[in-house]
């Protein structure tokens, strides 16, 4: 089973659950850490790195003398990363999306296609079982072909845990898409119900079946228990505010060794995936 | 000559933008009879990425011979080099204000991109 963890909003504990959720669990789990800008699960894991492969998209190159000016190229991207400004195409490499529309429309052939890495896909053994993480380069904006080639390591037999960029951008689509379930991470705020409400239209656009966990809970009604409870979404648990937790958190210590009753929350938490997934008739998508 | 000065209003008067990706309006001058059109930028403003380039492919499209603006990044740099279009950045206080600079020789053509891409 492949469950992602997501959260409309940066910073409400994606990460923590990913983490501290493979390691309450008894089975091995399969951790993809997606976050692929910022990747952090590892500060909790003490990772033995035993693979690592780097992951490039295709740009295109003119050859000029073949070059009959038509700008074909420059009319078929839709990332405007091709101008046709002169009497020559301008390629702007950072805005490619690696489609190779441009080298399949031009007529002539003046268009070749080269290698740019945008980041390395790293495997390791850690303690609840593998990592695997996307490291985006600094100063490359496209991260969904990163994110692509680490969700190829997602196994359905097995469990794969998902822990996915913030926000409903491209990154979170790329991260959830082909999950059988997504947990939803919120914070009891009107900016984290807020937040929430636009991750759950996305994931309804997915069509993939959700359920909320409420991190830094105060333990009384909040607005995005009122949200759910509207929106029929499932709240499976929650982690309660506590000083010791951020403590915790701060020095790279998993949240369960400061708070052993989590363990039993999230393992819990598991159950209730087990059983919202596999009532879901969505069936398999495609990674 | 027709020069494009970027600009947050709809007159003369109205001050430079000092962006010119994202730009809300290009006032376009032919300098030989004052005439004076708004263009709206609003393809590149909302773009995602490559703001620049848009708003350099429309600058084209315009047929204009100088942009006059604040800042201009390297991509919109070199697609207004490539087309033959002249930058002059460094613009400010009014459109009518920019243009006087740029007569008067108190504002040079750029030779380079005065900033840094919003992705490098």
């Amino acid at each position: 089973m492949i469950v992602g963890i997501a959260s409309g909003k940066g910073g409400t504990g994606k990460t923590t659950v990913a983490v501290n959720l493979a390691a309450s669990l008894p089975e091995p789990v399969l951790l993809l850490d997606c976050d692929v800008e910022e990747p952090n699960c590892h500060l909790f894991l003490a990772p033995q790195v035993t693979a690592s492969a780097r992951v490039s998209i295709p740009v295109p190159v003119l050859e000029e003398s073949k070059c009959t000016s038509c700008g074909l190229c420059s009319k078929i991207c839709e990332y405007h990363a091709i101008a046709f400004l002169g009497d020559r195409p301008l390629i702007f490499p950072e805005l490619c999306h690696g489609c190779g529309g441009c080298h399949w429309v031009c007529p002539t052939g003046a268009l070749t296609e080269i290698p740019n890495e945008i980041g390395v896909v790293e495997t390791a053994t850690v303690p609840s079982g593998t990592l695997v993480q996307g490291r985006l380069h600094v100063g490359k904006a496209l991260s969904p072909p990163l994110i692509r080639a680490v969700k190829q390591h997602a196994r359905p037999e097995g469990i794969t845990l998902v822990d996915s960029p913030p926000g409903t951008a491209c990154s979170l689509a790329a991260a959830l898409t082909g999950c059988d379930f997504a947990l939803l991470v919120a914070e009891p705020t009107r900016f984290g119900q807020y937040d929430l409400s636009l991750l759950v239209d996305s994931v309804r656009e997915l069509k993939i079946p959700c359920g909320v966990l409420i991190n830094r809970s105060r333990g009384r009604d909040d607005p995005v228990r009122a949200y759910c409870r509207e929106q029929g979404i499932p709240v499976l648990g929650e982690i309660p505010e506590r000083e010791e937790l951020a403590r915790a958190y701060a020095r790279g210590r998993l949240a369960i060794q400061v708070l052993p009753e989590l363990a039993g929350t999230l393992r819990d938490l598991w159950s209730q995936i087990t059983v919202l997934a596999g009532r879901s008739t969505s069936g398999r998508r495609r990674l | 000559m027709k020069v494009l000065v970027t600009t947050t209003g709809k007159s003369l008067d109205s001050p430079v933008d000092p962006r010119f990706g994202r730009a809300e309006l290009f006032a376009v001058v032919e300098t030989e009879t004052n005439q004076l059109d708004i263009v709206t930028n609003d393809e590149a403003r909302g773009a995602l990425q490559g703001a620049g380039i848009q708003a350099a492919e429309l600058a084209v499209r315009l047929g204009v011979q100088v942009v006059l603006t604040g800042h201009c990044g390297p991509k919109a740099f070199a697609a207004l080099q490539a087309a033959g279009v002249q930058v002059v950045a460094g613009a400010s206080g009014t459109v009518a204000q920019a243009i006087e600079a740029l007569f008067s020789g108190k504002l040079q053509p750029t030779t380079s991109p005065d900033v840094r891409g919003h992705w490098a």
